[in-house]
């Protein structure tokens, strides 16, 4: 079972359809226990980083998503649950989030041929293959909605880029932690294949023996 | 790089879409589900809704084709027409629409975009201004299907909607609407020159060299409504038509992939 968190984010509803959709056995949550005994969890997310932040505190949710991201089942954040698992955010006063991943959370640069936030379809090209992209074309477009993108101090951790200015992290992948800036909820059949190869990775988890997880970075 | 998007408009009343759609390998023409699945499979970037009657029954109905459509179409819905309060714009957005636009009452109203911008933000909400030449040059604002005049000079109108919190600007044309020969593209190029958030042409597209037309005038985003309900081109057509003339566009599909990526998730789904 997978359990899509549950604190208020505004695509928490795209994201279940999407899942109704394929099929994928879920629970929509923010029972602490509920969460920390699920095969694999979602972390959706959409507004700014800062509320979403007070959401998780006073759901009692910010240890439970770090104990989640230690304890080596497969965790996918998606949008500002991608923002939301780096150190810190620079949307409106500067702020710390979860820090699982080090690195910040930056505003577009106002350009006058840039426009921010950024939204529509762009392409993710792949710096290495990775299970999440599994059967997905190279350079894909998926649909975005930002106006602050994610800076990894690891470039390591970048899965895939899109370039808007500059190349920043679309996706992102560090052994069981994953995330994705866009919204795969909302990009057609390669959003949701997306989706379901987050359902298979974690359907494969439960078939590895626990040690040979647990240690696995290179996911 | 951020690829164009191209838009068909689905006017909606009852819970059916209407005002001619052509589709007849479908089993039912006026059922929204079917034909949001159809313009996604053939490679739509999005879809608007256009609620034409919006009375006050209707509204519990839009809610629910929204709703419909949602739990099986998975690219960003825009639904307007009728939308007067913040109340409506989130009962539209907790259905599933990823953005709502407003119209004339943003007009009387224009508090109702910096409220709406201010609970959901700017990015789901969508000024949509209907505007007619004037004969001293210029565009003014109009209401009701055009036949009422506001005296609001409409590309000052775009501009000032941005600042209140409009997070995209839809145009349509009241001279161009209904008349397949081309955008209005004066209005496209002013307003793209003044506002820096996306301006999506609207009314008059009436052959894909028009798509482009627009596209090269500044706009973001087309949207079109006969020129693919009555099958003169596919949406497919036209990405390949744009993507010619040098414009970023997503990648469709080829059909029999998508054929084998439909029975690949009906399995998943079993």
């Amino acid at each position: 079972m997978i359990a899509v968190v549950d604190y208020g984010a505004g695509n928490l509803g795209s994201v279940v359809n999407a899942l109704e959709h394929l099929g994928v056995p879920h629970v929509v949550t923010d029972d602490p226990a509920t969460i920390l005994g699920a095969a694999g969890v979602i972390f959706p997310g959409v507004g700014a980083t800062a509320d979403s932040m007070r959401n998780l505190r006073e759901r009692g949710l910010v240890g439970v998503l770090r104990a989640v991201a230690e304890g080596g089942r497969p965790l996918f954040g998606v949008c500002v649950g991608q923002q939301v698992l780096f150190d810190t955010s620079y949307e409106g006063d500067p702020h710390p989030c979860l820090g699982i991943l080090g690195g910040e959370v930056r505003r577009f640069p106002d350009t006058d041929d840039l426009i921010v936030p950024h939204m529509g379809w762009n392409g993710v090209t792949l710096r290495r293959p990775h299970p999440l992209f599994a059967g997905i074309p190279d350079g894909t477009e998926f649909y975005f909605v930002h106006s602050y993108y994610c800076a990894p101090d690891d470039e390591a951790i970048v899965l895939g880029e899109t370039d808007y200015g500059a190349p920043f992290a679309a996706a992102i992948a560090r052994g069981n932690v994953m995330a994705t800036q866009f919204h795969p909820e909302k990009s057609g059949r390669w959003g949701l294949q997306l989706y379901r190869n987050f359902a298979h990775l974690v359907a494969d988890r439960l078939t590895l023996p626990e040690a040979a997880v647990a240690t696995g970075r290179s996911a | 790089m951020l690829t164009r998007r191209i838009i068909p408009c689905l006017d909606v009343t009852g819970g059916r879409v209407v005002k001619g759609t052509q589709f007849l390998d479908l089993r039912d023409a006026g059922d929204p589900v079917e034909l949001a699945a159809y313009y996604d499979a053939e490679g739509a970037d999005e879809l608007t809704f256009y609620d034409i009657t919006a009375s006050s029954d209707d509204r519990a109905i839009m809610i629910e084709t929204v709703r419909r459509v949602a739990k099986q179409v998975f690219i960003p819905l825009t639904v307007g027409g009728g939308v007067r309060k913040v109340d409506d714009i989130y009962g539209l957005l907790r259905a599933g629409a990823d953005k709502v636009s407003v119209n004339t009452a943003a007009i009387a109203n224009p508090a109702l975009i910096t409220e709406g911008a201010t609970r959901f933000g700017s990015q789901c909400i969508v000024l949509s201004i209907d505007a007619a030449a004037t004969p001293g040059g210029g565009w003014e604002v109009r209401t009701h299907g055009g036949r009422r005049g506001t005296g609001i000079d409409a590309v000052e109108w775009a501009r000032r909607g941005v600042a209140l919190g409009a997070g995209e600007i839809v145009l349509n044309s009241i001279d161009a609407d209904g008349t397949r020969e081309g955008y209005e593209l004066g209005l496209t190029a002013a307003v793209s020159r003044v506002v820096r958030v996306p301006v999506v042409a609207s009314g008059g597209a009436g052959s894909l060299a028009h798509l482009g037309d627009a596209l090269e005038a500044g706009a973001h985003a087309v949207l079109a409504a006969s020129i693919f309900h009555f099958r003169q081109h596919t949406v497919r057509e036209a990405k390949g038509f744009l993507a010619a003339r040098g414009f970023p566009m997503r990648a469709v599909a080829p059909v029999a992939s998508l054929d084998a990526a439909a029975t690949e998730v009906a399995r998943v789904g079993d």
